[in-house]
């Protein structure tokens, strides 16, 4: 799908720069798939990858998928369009979600396809996919 | 104390404050020079005294300045990294080059001219299809495309688990703006005026939950410098020294980006990232919270206000919203008074200098709303990605 909101305006702005280490990442959201960097060594998740693992050092990092099922740890209503071309995009919300079974990253994006005013934080979403064009897929949320 | 101060501010100065954009055709080196040239003149030295200069968030062109004005030998120059976090730590950053030999008068700065396409709103937008950009990296991939573009929105998002954690209302965010105002109207400096009540306050427009246009900073041109040299240099200069007491900058490698990619650890997402700067400041300067008399706390957005009154002890954390609403940071009133000046909401916003500037005029004694005896100034950089920073600046050494 590509979502409402992209086709307002905001899918203008999801022009990515891949490197080595987020490439996996963003192949797999092109797949409807989320992958999470973790430490083979100890464990530990985090974004963004960035090929280390800031718990024990390791350079050892694996994806491991996730459900898309999360938590909003915090969120913001976007009411005012900061630049001209999200006059039309405006109000959008932008959360930051705990993701189950990834603990200690966290994921910002979009929930989408609700009233604004029914995200609260501890509100459950699970992820959608929002395929901008031929090659950027922007994971995004609705509310579970 | 536990050491005795071996640097000071001896000089400030500033140009007029504008509105976003109306400085123009001044350019921002001639507003940045002025601003030199004034601070020597308050205190007492030509600018061709001038030998060092020390920035932040991102720095200025020496080669450009020393050429402009003449100087006659650049001993120092060097800048923080990171963006307005760093503002206390310039003045720092030049004492340690003055402790070290370096040089002997050095020049911190900032100079501001927001013209339509230098707005720092925007300043996470991604080129994409509109007419705005910002070199972008692959870290700005898990933010961007979800519209998370400018620090206010980046803001919101901390103080709505603030309210979430602590049951904070937008009352406390209200009395920071009010109080704020209350404090410029009688600046003849100040860009705003008029007084906010709490009925003006709750009918502003919403920005980004929980934020309104009244918790926001104002977007300004002008610019603010300020020369530090030696404690002893400084007593035999124009103006009373304003004594470096401690300067301190940094913060928790995980607190990193910060709200630029909210990775920060669940103990300190809801913070002004202050705390592990505050702590050595205090140490070094071996004084605690109760011994600071006025509090210049870079106020961007209103809630980092108030995570920075808990960050820096003046309560305990959590707790701020009680604090500010039950009158503490009042002038005149309260048991710390919060920027003395009206700071970037109601005086003007020059990234973190006019703090310094009314930290010095305060221990000098010669602020517009002066706290009485004040022995004790503390000025900070923004809650920003690494490094914040803090500056306490003392009348008697």
């Amino acid at each position: 799908m590509r979502s409402e909101l992209a086709q307002s305006g905001l899918g203008d702005f999801a022009v990515l720069n891949v490197d080595t280490f987020t490439k996996p990442f963003w192949d797999a959201a092109r797949e409807h798939r989320l992958v999470i960097p973790q430490c083979d060594d100890c464990g530990t998740f985090h974004l963004p990858p960035s090929g280390f693992c800031y718990e024990c050092d390791g350079e050892s990092i694996s994806m491991t998928e996730v459900s898309g099922a999360g938590e909003v740890y915090s969120f913001t209503i976007v009411r005012h369009p900061v630049v001209p071309a999200l006059v039309p995009v405006v109000p959008y919300v932008i959360a930051v979600v705990d993701l189950d079974g990834a603990p200690g990253a966290r994921l910002v994006g979009n929930v989408i396809d609700c009233e604004p005013e029914a995200v609260r934080i501890g509100s459950k979403v699970s992820v959608v996919y929002d395929d901008i064009d031929d090659e950027v897929t922007i994971p995004r949320f609705v509310l579970a | 104390m536990t050491r005795t101060p071996t640097t000071a501010i001896a000089g400030i100065g500033r140009t007029p404050y504008f509105k976003r954009g109306a400085s123009v055709p001044r350019t921002k080196l001639q507003m940045a020079c002025q601003a030199i040239k004034a601070a020597c003149e308050d205190a007492g030295i030509s600018v061709k005294d001038i030998d060092g200069f020390a920035y932040y968030s991102g720095g200025f062109d020496t080669a450009r300045i020393a050429q402009m004005l003449g100087i006659p030998e650049v001993t120092f120059t060097a800048s923080l990294t990171g963006g307005g976090g760093g503002a206390s730590a310039a003045v720092g950053l030049g004492a340690m080059a003055i402790d070290a030999g370096q040089a002997t008068h050095v020049v911190s700065l900032m100079t501001l001219q927001q013209t339509p396409d230098a707005r720092l709103g925007a300043a996470f937008a991604t080129k994409g299809k509109s007419a705005y950009s910002a070199p972008s990296e692959s870290h700005v991939d898990f933010v961007a495309p979800s519209g998370l573009f400018s620090p206010g929105q980046m803001m919101s998002v901390l103080a709505m688990r603030h309210m979430h954690l602590y049951g904070t209302r937008r009352e406390a965010f209200a009395e920071i703006a009010i109080s704020q105002r209350e404090n410029a109207i009688k600046r003849p400096t100040s860009r705003f005026t008029e007084p906010i009540t709490l009925e003006d306050y709750f009918n502003a427009r919403m920005i980004s939950d929980p934020l309104c246009l009244f918790d926001y900073t104002q977007e300004n041109d002008g610019a603010v410098a300020v020369i530090t040299t030696s404690a002893e240099r400084a007593r035999d200069l124009r103006k009373p020294p304003a004594y470096v007491l401690a300067s301190a900058h940094g913060g928790k490698g995980r607190w990193g980006l910060a709200y630029q990619q909210m990775q920060m650890p669940d103990e300190y997402f809801t913070s002004s990232g202050h705390r592990p700067v505050a702590k050595r400041l205090y140490e070094q300067a071996g004084i605690t919270p109760a011994d600071v008399d006025v509090a210049l706390l870079y106020d961007h957005f209103s809630p980092m206000v108030l995570m920075q009154i808990e960050d820096y002890g003046f309560c305990e954390i959590g707790e701020g919203g009680a604090f500010v609403e039950a009158g503490n940071i009042r002038y005149g009133t309260g048991t710390i008074p919060v920027n003395t000046h009206g700071g970037n909401l109601s005086e003007a916003y020059i990234i973190g200098m006019t703090h310094v500037y009314e930290a010095v005029e305060q221990v000098r004694g010669e602020a517009v709303n002066q706290v009485e005896d004040a022995e004790i100034a503390l000025a900070t950089g923004g809650p920003a990605s690494i490094p914040t920073s803090g500056l306490l600046l003392g009348r008697s050494a």
